[in-house]
């Protein structure tokens, strides 16, 4: 005898857990760029292959999850947070995977050259926007308490804190892309100015993981805000 | 009269017959339904679901089936128009009975959700209109049901919001939440028990010729209440924090200390079902047995006799626990979504607002107003996403059932005049 169970049919796939996960594996992707660079730096070519090709391989594995959400997100789904709100986090959180790879398809494409006195600071740049991008991650991580909650009270409050760190964060993160550019701008008559160009390029692509993890906190206020 | 005189016992076997298994049908099908938010939060097995449900279904139907029996009965039909010919009314409900029943069968075989109670309404009032007319039809009454279908899911969906607004700010909402559970759970339990009583009890219980004033009903109540919050007490005390569990989600072992209290819930739920839909199958019983056993009376103005309402708890339990079974297999994967805390927000608000409804006589869909509850915890922001596809479905149903149930009625009803003149 089959039967619908209107109870058991009430309830849709609920899009906070693969969510997050998808955050998870995002953080994965960006990890693996701090080893990039390290390869680099090193003139390691293995492993900066090594690195690429799973940079690759995890944005690859995000983007699978992320379609598989939007499929099971039909219209007739009522949800705690606007649809929009989780589709433009998910949009963030994508992007910092996106930009890991293309930071890392460039990397294989052209013979980037680390200036000497540019490496100690590449290092720090980029581990501080890893960093940023792990804070975003610890946000997102509380979304099932967010709904435990109801988005208010403490746990909306903590998660605000949060967003405010993880802002600090970023502004840190900005100043020290603006001290490597100023490096580079200096030794930009010892450099081959292609490399210049390109060089630049990578800061901003390094930068924008942090940026896009600050929207990712941005995202998570409105969720509260409602 | 003289066809009931000559075809009287015949009538009355197929009368029992056909209540039977209308009542088993209900226990088969609808008792998923009113379980289904106590087994899918993962509180309790599909084996304790059903243990649970054979007990206080039975208890439910016999202290407070009353009511709605008596509203099934002999508050839809007008019984004027049928004073000289009242082996009509027996066809009637025999023909309700039978269309009700064989509609169960159809749409469960095909898979679609049905509502017992509106099945057997509109099959009545199908019949009355067909082959009896307009005036058989005490549309006043019929009126106050189709608004209680309208008002009770939105009834269960508010408490269900305000409870679980309540258990946000004392528990939740907090230093030590936890540690919170564990002190207001015994409230919560005794809540449990304090309103199902009051409700059930409140002046009295004219069927069991139990006599209650206000005062003493809420003493009984309390009463009723405070032994069930001492039994919760001793569960909820024995439940641990789980740190591994508390480092993934901070809110898990809260969850742990409702886990026993949906316990209670379940029972409140089982009571609420068994005291609303046993109606709908031993509801025409009563009605053809009081003809018969008058020797033509359509007034039916003698009491429910006890032994329907034991047969009517019985089939139900037969139900549950020979197909039921299997049907409560379809909810047995545990809905994620369904926290413990949510499942006792939703099956409090729909044991009560059921309850109520039985308490007032009608005849209400357990089913609708579970969903309703659900949806009141989702407005709550406590779910994470609800398929709205299920209201259409409800909507759909309303439309398909209530036809369906008086078209067969009518088709039946003419028939057995055909057979028994």
């Amino acid at each position: 005898m089959k039967t619908t169970n209107p109870i058991a049919a009430l309830f849709g796939h609920s899009p906070f857990k693969p969510v997050q996960q998808h955050m998870h594996l995002v953080l994965d992707c960006v990890s693996e760029v701090p080893r990039l660079f390290d390869a680099l730096i090193a003139g390691d070519e293995a492993a900066l292959t090594q690195a690429k090709e799973a940079i690759f391989a995890k944005e690859q594995t995000a983007d699978d999850l992320e379609n598989q959400l939007r499929v099971h997100l039909p219209r007739g789904l009522f949800m705690a947070v606007d649809r929009r709100d989780l589709l433009e986090l998910l949009e963030m959180q994508d992007s910092m995977a996106d930009t890991a790879q293309d930071i890392a398809g460039l990397l294989l494409e052209r013979r980037m050259e680390v200036e000497a006195d540019m490496a100690e600071p590449l290092r720090e740049f980029v581990a501080r926007c890893v960093e940023t991008a792990r804070q975003a991650g610890g946000i997102v991580d509380e979304l099932d308490e967010l709904l435990e909650t109801g988005f208010r009270g403490r746990e909306a409050s903590r998660v605000e804190e949060m967003a405010n760190a993880l802002n600090q964060i970023e502004d840190e993160t900005d100043r020290l892309g603006m001290n490597l550019a100023r490096q580079l701008f200096a030794n930009e008559d010892r450099m081959k100015p292609v490399s210049v160009m390109f060089w630049y390029q990578i800061f901003q692509w390094i930068g924008d993981i942090a940026d896009y993890a600050e929207k990712v906190g941005d995202r998570l206020r409105l969720m509260i805000a409602r | 009269m003289e066809i009931i005189s000559e075809w009287g016992t015949v009538l009355l076997v197929l009368a029992i017959l056909f209540g039977a298994y209308m009542t088993w049908g209900i226990g088969a099908n609808d008792v998923a339904n009113a379980m289904g938010t106590s087994v899918g939060s993962g509180a309790i097995t599909v084996k304790q679901a059903i243990l649970i449900a054979a007990i206080f279904e039975f208890a439910g139907a016999f202290i407070a089936g009353g009511n709605v029996t008596k509203t099934i009965r002999k508050g839809i039909i007008d019984p004027a128009p049928l004073v000289h010919n009242p082996e009509l009314l027996i066809y009637g409900m025999l023909a309700a009975l039978l269309a009700a029943a064989i509609w169960l069968m159809i749409a469960s075989a095909r898979g679609w959700p049905v509502s017992t109670t509106h099945s057997i309404v509109g099959a009545l009032v199908g019949f009355a209109v067909a082959g009896i007319g307009m005036d058989a039809v005490n549309w006043g009454k019929i009126g106050q049901v189709v608004a209680s279908w309208v008002v009770s899911p939105v009834l269960g969906g508010l408490i269900a919001l305000l409870l679980m607004v309540s258990i946000r700010k004392l528990i939740f909402d907090t230093d030590n939440p936890f540690h919170k559970a564990k002190a207001w759970g015994p409230v919560y339990v005794f809540l449990v028990g304090w309103i199902v009583s009051l409700v059930t009890l409140f002046k009295g219980l004219h069927h069991l010729h139990l006599a209650l004033s206000t005062g003493e009903s809420f003493a009984v109540a309390t009463a009723i209440g405070l032994v069930v919050a001492f039994i919760g007490k001793a569960m909820i005390a024995r439940v641990q924090v789980d740190e591994q569990a508390d480092r993934d989600f901070h809110f898990a072992s809260v969850e742990k200390v409702f886990t026993p209290m949906m316990v209670f819930t379940a029972c409140a739920m089982a009571f609420a079902h068994g005291s609303n839909d046993v109606a709908n199958g031993i509801g025409p019983l009563a009605a053809i047995v009081s003809i018969i056993q008058s020797g033509g009376e359509v007034a039916q103005k003698s009491a429910l006799p006890l032994w329907i309402l034991v047969l009517g708890g019985a089939g139900i339990v037969v139900g549950l626990a020979t197909l039921g079974y299997r049907v409560m297999q379809t909810i047995g994967h545990k809905i994620t979504e369904l926290t413990p805390t949510r499942g006792y927000c939703a099956t409090l608000a729909a044991a009560t607002t059921v309850v109520l409804a039985s308490k007032t006589g009608l005849p209400v869909s357990t089913t609708h107003i579970a969903v309703g509850a659900v949806i009141g915890v989702g407005l709550a922001r406590g779910v994470g996403a609800l398929d709205g596809r299920v209201i259409g479905n409800i909507v759909v149903s309303w439309l398909v059932t209530l036809p369906a149930g008086g078209i067969l009625a009518a088709v039946f009803f003419f028939m057995l005049k055909g057979i028994f003149g």
